[in-house]
C-alpha cells in the first residue's frame, strides 16, 4: 500500500515500522492494546539512545550543577564584596597608621639622640665617650622602623593581591552577590555594654584631640 | 693613603629615619660632608651635578632602585670607579651575587651596626 510505504521511517526500528504499517493496515481503529504495545516498543528503542552509562553521567552533572549551586550560595553568603570594600581597605589604613605613627616615634627618639650627642662636648670625656657609645646604641636600635616599614609594605602588597582575586571572585558571580544582599539585608553586629568601648586605637585622622576630650570633660562641670 | 675625611658621601634611602641614621653614624665617625637621596634617580643626578667619594644605597626604592643606580654608575663613564656600598634588608644570596655581578664594593644587611659600617668603610675606603 503507497500509504504504508509512505508512513516507513527509515530511523526507526523495522519491527516497530512493521507494526504500525500492520496497525494502520487494520480496518478497525487500533485498540487500547495496541496502542500501550507500539508505545512500548517505542519506549524500548528509546533505551538504546539513552545508554546506562549516559543516564548515569547526566544524573552526576545534575548532581554538580547543584553542588556548584550551593556553594555559590554558601560564597554569596560570605559577603566577598564587604571583605574588598570594607575590611581589606580598614586593614590597610591601619597598617599605613603602624608605619606612620613608628616613623614618628622614631623620629622623635633620634631628635631627643642628636640633642644629646651635641652635648657631648660640654661633658667630661669620660661620660661624653660613654654617652656617645649609648647613642649609637640608640641609633642602630632604630633600624628597626625601615625593617619594619618595609615588612609591612611586603603585607600591604599581599593584601591587595588578595583584594584583586576577590574582586575578579565577585565579578565571576554577575548579580548574584547583589541578589544575596538584597535579600538577606546585612545585620549589624550588636555590641553591648564595656563591649561597645572595645574598638582600639582610632586612625590619626579619627582619633578625638586631647583639646576635644579637655573640652568634652569640661562640659560636665 | 689615608682616607679624605671631608669627601662627600651620598646616602640613597627611602626611609627619611634611615637616611638620619646612616648620616648621625658617619658623623660619628668623621664623616660630615654627607648629601641624602631618596631613590635611584635622584641619587644618580646628584652624583652627576657633583663630586663625591662614596655612594652608600639602599636596594628597594622607587622609580630606581638600588641595583639599577648602581648599574647605571658602572656604566657612566665618568662614575664607573666610584666606590659604592649598598645596605638593604635583601639578604638573599641571589641579591649579593647579583650586586657583586653589577659591581658593588661591599654590602651590608640591615640591620646593621655602627662597628659593620665602619668596618665595611674601611674595607672600601681604606683605614681611617
Amino acid at each position: 500500500m503507497a500509504g504504508t510505504a509512505k508512513s516507513k521511517d527509515p530511523g526507526m526500528p523495522p519491527e516497530l515500522n512493521a507494526r504500525l504499517s500492520e496497525l494502520q493496515a487494520q480496518s478497525r481503529s487500533p485498540s487500547r492494546q495496541d496502542v500501550a504495545e507500539v508505545v512500548g516498543e517505542m519506549l524500548q528503542s528509546l533505551e538504546g539512545d539513552l545508554s546506562e552509562v549516559n543516564l548515569k553521567v547526566y544524573a552526576e552533572l545534575e548532581g554538580l550543577a547543584k553542588y556548584i549551586l550551593a556553594a555559590k550560595r554558601e560564597i554569596a553568603a560570605l559577603r566577598p564584596d564587604d571583605i574588598t570594600s570594607e575590611h581589606l581597605p580598614k586593614a590597610a589604613d591601619e597598617l599605613d597608621a603602624i608605619v606612620g605613627s613608628t616613623e614618628e616615634a622614631t623620629n622623635g627618639i633620634l631628635q631627643a639622640m642628636e640633642l644629646l650627642e651635641s652635648l657631648t662636648d660640654k661633658m667630661p670625656e669620660e661620660v661624653a665617650e660613654q654617652v656617645t657609645n649609648a647613642v649609637t646604641q640608640v641609633y642602630e636600635s632604630c633600624n628597626f622602623q625601615d625593617i619594619t616599614g618595609q615588612r609591612i609594605t611586603k603585607v600591604v602588597k599581599t593584601l591587595k593581591h588578595i583584594e584583586e582575586r576577590v574582586e575578579a571572585l565577585v565579578a565571576a558571580f554577575g548579580d548574584e552577590i547583589q541578589k544575596y544582599r538584597e535579600a538577606h539585608p546585612k545585620q549589624e553586629q550588636q555590641k553591648s555594654g564595656d563591649e561597645m568601648l572595645l574598638n582600639g586605637p582610632q586612625l590619626p585622622d579619627e582619633a578625638g584631640k586631647q583639646a576635644e576630650i579637655d573640652a568634652l570633660l569640661a562640659s560636665f562641670d | 693613603m689615608s682616607v679624605d675625611m671631608n669627601m662627600n658621601i651620598l646616602i640613597v634611602d627611602d626611609y627619611k629615619t634611615m637616611l638620619r641614621i646612616i648620616r648621625n653614624l658617619l658623623k660619628q665617625l668623621g664623616f660630615n660632608n654627607v648629601d641624602e637621596a631618596t631613590d635611584g634617580s635622584m641619587a644618580l643626578q646628584k652624583l652627576r651635578d657633583k663630586d663625591y667619594g662614596l655612594v652608600i644605597s639602599d636596594w628597594n626604592m622607587e622609580p630606581m632602585t638600588g641595583i639599577q643606580l648602581l648599574r647605571e654608575v658602572r656604566a657612566d663613564s665618568k662614575l664607573k670607579n666610584l666606590p659604592f656600598i649598598m645596605i638593604t634588608a635583601e639578604s638573599k644570596t641571589e641579591n649579593v651575587v647579583a650586586a657583586k655581578e653589577a659591581g658593588v664594593n661591599n654590602y651590608i644587611v640591615k640591620p646593621f651596626n655602627a662597628a659593620t659600617l665602619k668596618t665595611k668603610l674601611s674595607s672600601v675606603l681604606g683605614n681611617f
